[in-house]
């Protein structure tokens, strides 16, 4: 059957694709090349501005904060800043996971609890998880402990909804195809629930991870120093302390090149070798 | 229970694969109990294809369901080889109608494979192979390692009716596994089915609510009134097979059979 799909869309395909036919149009059906040529618009408009405003304090340009970006890296310590950061998240993040799986298995199977964890997260997910960082420096401290509260903070109610959301839209066809192998307990769950529910739970997962790094680097403006050697928001903090600005959109750009690459490379990678490839996802 | 005492054993050619005695459901809707099936009795022997046929609301379905054991009768006494039902079970592979009833995370093999593994205990590669010639028995052996998603409807069902197949159950429950296809792949289904279930001597309770299926799939048919589901009539169709199709005894049994299911529901109606 998919032979012939295939057959039907070669025509059509061999059509556009005709040798000796390039021109600027096609290539701007090329999604990367669209990518590329924005990211290269914005960068020359970035460093027009700046040449214009002549004042590298308040806005250094873009061959500047790049030339910042390399020492940074090289010399000034930006890649252990990020791999503390991304310590203190992994770390985090692997606690709420644990405890956000723990509480889903728990509601799965009482309907009350899942009512009580259902009304908590729906209570708790629309509270920016940085805003209980002045509670947590209260009573963690300003250490470590701090930051691990907020994070698991942040990760557990998207994940936990994001879950039970997932398990709630298993279909019955599915669930009762499971019983009828005579599957239970936690293998109806592991071989059933868990796969038919993947596109949420990675989805979550997401999420949390989201959610995650922007309220870890949020946390670490405020506090760093205390915290071992400081992670990137410390270093972004630092940087404008000492008046560093192009090392400051150094410090940005690792930001955003870490959020990117999780995203694109962990993300995107899981859903591509599970739940695109079953179909279950578009 | 006087009757327990008054006991003979019997031998075990002549006790019925599946046997369903004052058979009693009842399901519960916003406005209390429903009842769905009224005292229903069935016997299927063994290499028997038994339909269930009525209108919706007949129950026939709910029938299906507690011999699958996913549902509990409240009342009457329900048997596989004299066994009490009491819970769902591999002895009795369900096709069910959907077609998202094959795991979309499994390969069609996979999806074969996995209930003998589960069930059985059946070795990785001992289950694969059994699964491989099944889907061949079902003339899927080219879409062995696609995914669901990729199948037609038709080739969906198949896979189910392999994987029910693969498990040897003693009983094969279809839940009106081809009333989402189109009429000819339906015709095809149907006729694949019957040649299968012919050559293995399969025992099969199948549920439809479309009367040519029926005469053509069933050795029997069950005839069942709606509201509660109750026993209407019950058919010999064994004599009545692919190639009788269009024939006369053919034509008078479907009419005989529509008559009692629509006829009896104008009288009661008017």
């Amino acid at each position: 059957m998919t032979d012939t799909t295939h057959l039907n869309a070669m025509p059509v395909e061999t059509a556009s694709r005709r040798p000796g036919t390039f021109s600027a149009s096609r290539l701007l059906q090329s999604l990367g090349a669209r990518r590329i040529m924005v990211l290269v618009a914005l960068a020359v408009t970035w460093e027009i501005a700046a040449r214009y405003q002549a004042n590298p304090i308040m806005l250094p340009g873009f061959l500047d904060a790049a030339r910042a970006f390399i020492a940074a890296v090289s010399s000034d310590g930006l890649l252990w800043a990020a791999l503390s950061s991304l310590a203190v998240l992994l770390k985090g993040y692997a606690i709420a996971i644990v405890i956000a799986t723990a509480l889903v298995s728990l509601s799965v199977a009482s309907p009350f609890l899942r009512d009580a964890l259902q009304t908590v997260a729906a209570m708790l997910n629309p509270l920016p998880a940085i805003a209980l960082l002045p509670l947590s420096m209260l009573w963690f401290g300003l250490g470590e402990a701090s930051l691990l509260f907020v994070l698991v903070n942040a990760v557990i109610w998207p994940f936990a909804l994001s879950a039970l959301a997932g398990f709630e839209a298993v279909p019955e066809t599915q669930r009762l195809v499971g019983r009828n192998y005579g599957l239970r307990g936690l293998r109806y769950v592991a071989q059933i629930l868990v796969p038919s529910a993947l596109p949420s739970l990675i989805s979550g997962l997401r999420i949390g991870w989201a959610f995650a790094w922007r309220t870890l680097i949020a946390a670490e403006l405020v506090f760093g120093v205390s915290s071992g050697q400081g992670g990137l928001g410390w270093f972004i903090f630092r940087a404008r302390n000492e008046l560093m600005t192009d090392v400051v959109f150094a410090g940005l750009a690792a930001v955003i090149l870490i959020g990117l690459v999780v995203e694109a490379v962990v993300f995107r990678g899981l859903e591509t070798v599970t739940v695109r490839r079953w179909g279950m996802l578009r | 229970m006087a009757v327990a005492a008054l006991h003979i054993p019997v031998p075990a050619s002549t006790i019925p694969v599946f046997e369903a005695r004052g058979l009693t459901l009842d399901y519960a809707s916003a406005r209390g109990t429903v009842r769905a099936v009224d005292g229903v009795d069935l016997r299927i022997g063994k290499g028997e294809r038994l339909v269930l046929l009525g209108p919706s609301g007949c129950g026939k379905s709910s029938i299906l369901k507690a011999a699958a054991g996913f549902l509990t009768p409240a009342g009457g006494d329900i048997r596989l080889r004299d066994r009490p039902i009491t819970g769902p079970g591999p002895d009795r592979m369900v096709v069910f109608q959907e077609f998202d009833q094959l795991l979309p995370w499994k390969t069609v093999l996979d999806n074969v494979a996995f209930p003998l593994r589960v069930a059985r205990g059946i070795s990785r590669s001992e289950a694969r192979e059994r699964a491989r010639e099944a889907l061949m028995r079902v003339g899927l052996s080219r879409a062995l390692d696609q995914y669901p998603h990729a199948l037609s409807g038709g080739m969906k069902q198949r896979a189910a009716i392999a994987r029910a197949l693969a498990a040897e159950p003693e009983i094969l429950l279809m839940d009106e596994p081809f009333a989402a296809l189109d009429a000819l792949t339906r015709l095809q289904m149907q006729r694949d089915l019957i040649a299968v279930a012919d050559e293995i001597g399969m025992t099969l309770l199948f549920v439809t609510h479309a009367i040519d299926e029926a005469v053509l799939v069933g050795t029997r048919l069950h005839l069942l009134s709606a509201h509660p589901g109750r026993t209407l009539a019950t058919f010999e169709t064994a004599d009545l097979g692919v190639d009788d199709v269009g024939s006369r005894r053919f034509e008078q049994v479907t009419r005989e059979v529509h008559h009692l299911l629509f006829g009896s529901a104008r009288e009661r109606a008017a």
